[in-house]
């Protein structure tokens, strides 16, 4: 396997407070091939989009990166001064955010908006960056980009808009998209074409995409391989088909079991009991023992490490190799 | 965008008709002016012919159109107290109040507006915490006090500034200003800080509350993923979304610098407007106050209409002639 395009280990989120440092992504580490897609599922506060905003490093203040590396082609960013970060963002590592309604600046064009970035990250002149933001547009299946280049963003629907700030990500042909719940904010009918424009026009540009989202469908479409966050810990990682078909981690399986199936009926659809610990009272050991049903002793005293389950990876005991358990 | 206009137009003219009226019902009520022109020893006779030649003895509506028909014209009659043409006067001092009113609006956004994007920006140098103090200063402080004391320091105790007037004005034939000689430009600063110290901590808070609020947005996110430089975000795109409403207050406050340099132009016996409207409250010279209060109205008018016209410059969103989404 080549090079991965960005390796992330043991990344640790935290928020100073008043009554102590609270962890919101606790020593996450995964890596994402050049042209992969890498789905990122999980609950709301699983620290999913922490974790693509601490990559890109713009935490909201007091949110801070309390430790680890990020790693893109080979070169460490998690460290880097402002400035030099701001060169990688938008050139290098491309974002989309959840809401098209509000990602644009309602003040200027978008073509306005698309050649400001062409020209931050490429020199061009303005003629050459208002050519490379038509081809952007009609890329991704704005209708009339000539004309429609001028028009302000609250003369666009919502899916057009969200193809808009995919053709900004885009603009500077970036290695890697971190897509923040592209489709969450619009409507079901435009969702499955924004998630086919996303995954076709990122591997027509050769970027690879990190792709947060909690819904499960829209990762079973898309992604190659699937992290599954439970509070602030990837708690299985590997090939989607398998973290579908055949999770091994409880949490995912529970998970899995939860999402209504279209061939069996059921009166209830299965849940996990209990709810996401907060973040000041994250159990010790293994975050998800309390609502285990297969925890044990080990369970409770000891954190586990992401370990070779077979097909994936999972952060459970139950895989702990047979000597290692003494 | 013409049909705006006119619609505003008409608006503006009714509003006009109603000070009119109100500027006329001072006639009314507020004593017999005949007294006021005459001394004790003319006779009842004489009283009767000078209220007859005067029109005072007229149906109120006749008298109201007639008075509505001279301001139009600008034409308000003759001062009790100085027996000279009410509008020769106004015209005489309106460059005095327009110059002090003009500089010292200038003085307050050129400071303000960049106090506030600093202030918005760095919220936790030393340098923001030092303007907000001061700036509590400004707004709690009566003008007439912060003249007194400016007069205090740089008049009396360092003699390097004139305490009143205007220093030496250069006639340009109906406008003569004071802009042009050295102590003309003397004379203007104390008055113009004064003046304007009010506006400029109002306009600094108001773009610095602006400016925390549009940091926050997700475009503002989202410029910042893009890989814009930290020049671009800020004042590209964060400072133009604050403009509406610092346009807004700014108009609104410019009428009320020219309207309210009334105690600036006493203080520092500025002969402006002002001065004169004060003088003439003193002697219930109704024609000056009639006036006086007609022009200041025509002013708020105006730029109200201005305001309108800005944000449709500034905002697309505004403009009425946008096309629909698509």
């Amino acid at each position: 396997m080549s090079d991965p395009l960005l390796q992330v280990r043991d990344l640790v989120v935290e928020f100073p407070t008043r009554r102590g440092t609270l962890t919101a992504v606790d020593k996450v580490s995964f890596d994402i091939a050049p042209g992969e897609v890498l789905g990122v599922v999980g609950e709301s506060g699983a620290g999913k989009s922490l974790t693509g905003t601490a990559i890109i490093n713009l935490l909201e203040p007091p949110g801070r990166i309390g430790g680890g590396e990020v790693i893109l082609q080979g070169e460490r960013i998690d460290n880097l001064p402002q400035e030099e970060m701001r060169k990688i963002r938008g050139k290098r590592i491309g974002m989309v955010f959840q809401d098209p309604l509000t990602s644009l600046n309602p003040l200027y064009t978008i073509g306005e908006q698309l050649t400001e970035t062409i020209q931050t990250h490429m020199k061009l002149t303005d003629a050459a960056a208002r050519i490379r933001a038509i081809e952007l547009l009609s890329e991704v299946g704005i209708p009339a980009p000539e004309s429609r280049i001028d028009a302000y963003p609250h003369q666009f629907s919502g899916g057009m808009r969200q193809r808009v700030v995919i053709a900004l990500a885009l603009a500077a042909n970036p290695v890697l998209v971190l897509a923040d719940e592209p489709t969450t904010a619009l409507d079901v009918s435009v969702q499955a074409q924004i998630i086919a424009l996303l995954k076709k026009t990122c591997a027509e540009h050769g970027a690879a995409v990190m792709l947060i989202t909690h819904d499960m469908g829209v990762i079973a479409e898309t992604a190659d391989r699937v992290a599954v966050m439970y509070a602030g810990r990837i708690v299985e990682i590997g090939p989607v088909r398998e973290v579908i078909k055949n999770a091994k981690h409880p949490y995912t399986d529970g998970l899995m079991a939860s999402i209504p199936s279209l061939t069996h009926e059921a009166e209830r659809l299965a849940q996990i009991e209990g709810s996401m610990p907060r973040l000041t009272a994250i159990p010790d050991g293994c975050a998800f023992h309390p609502r285990c049903p297969q925890a044990f002793d080990r369970c409770r005293r000891e954190r586990p490490e992401l370990l070779d389950a077979d097909t994936t990876q999972a952060a459970c005991w139950l895989y702990a190799k047979e000597e290692a358990v003494t | 965008m013409t049909a705006f206009i006119i619609r505003r137009l008409l608006q503006a003219v009714l509003v006009m008709l109603v000070v009119a009226l109100i500027a006329f019902l001072m006639f009314r009520f507020v004593g017999d002016p005949i007294n006021q022109m005459v001394g004790i020893e003319t006779t009842p006779e004489q009283r009767e012919a000078l209220r007859v030649r005067l029109g005072l003895r007229d149906p109120i509506l006749v008298q109201l159109a007639r008075f509505i028909w001279n301001a139009a014209q600008f034409n308000f009659g003759t001062s009790y107290q100085f027996k000279q043409p009410v509008s020769e006067m106004i015209l005489q001092r309106m460059p005095a109040t327009l110059e002090l009113s003009m500089v010292s609006a200038i003085f307050a956004l050129i400071v303000g507006i960049p106090m506030g994007v600093y202030t918005g920006i760095r919220r936790e140098a030393w340098l923001s915490k030092l303007f907000l103090t001061v700036s509590l200063v400004g707004i709690s402080l009566p003008p007439f006090l912060i003249g007194i004391l400016l007069i205090f320091i740089f008049a009396v105790n360092l003699q390097i500034l004139p305490s009143f007037g205007r220093g030496q004005v250069v006639d340009l034939g109906f406008w003569s200003t004071g802009l042009l000689t050295v102590s003309g430009l003397k004379a203007l600063i104390l008055p113009a800080i004064t003046l304007g110290l009010f506006q400029l901590t109002l306009i600094m808070r108001l773009v610095r509350s602006e400016m925390l609020e549009v940091l926050r947005t997700d475009y503002i996110k989202f410029a910042r993923a893009r890989g814009l430089t930290e020049r671009a975000v800020n004042f590209g795109h964060a400072l133009k979304n604050t403009m509406i409403p610092v346009i807004t207050v700014t108009g609104l406050q410019l009428g009320s610098i020219i309207a309210f340099a009334i105690i600036t132009e006493t203080v520092f016996q500025w002969p402006g407007m002002g001065l004169l409207f004060l003088q003439s409250v003193q002697n219930v010279d109704i024609p000056i106050m009639a006036a006086y209060l007609m022009l200041i109205a025509f002013l708020f008018v105006v730029i109200n209409l201005i305001v309108d016209i800005l944000y449709t410059v500034v905002d697309p969103r505004v403009r009425l002639d946008g096309g629909a989404a698509v």
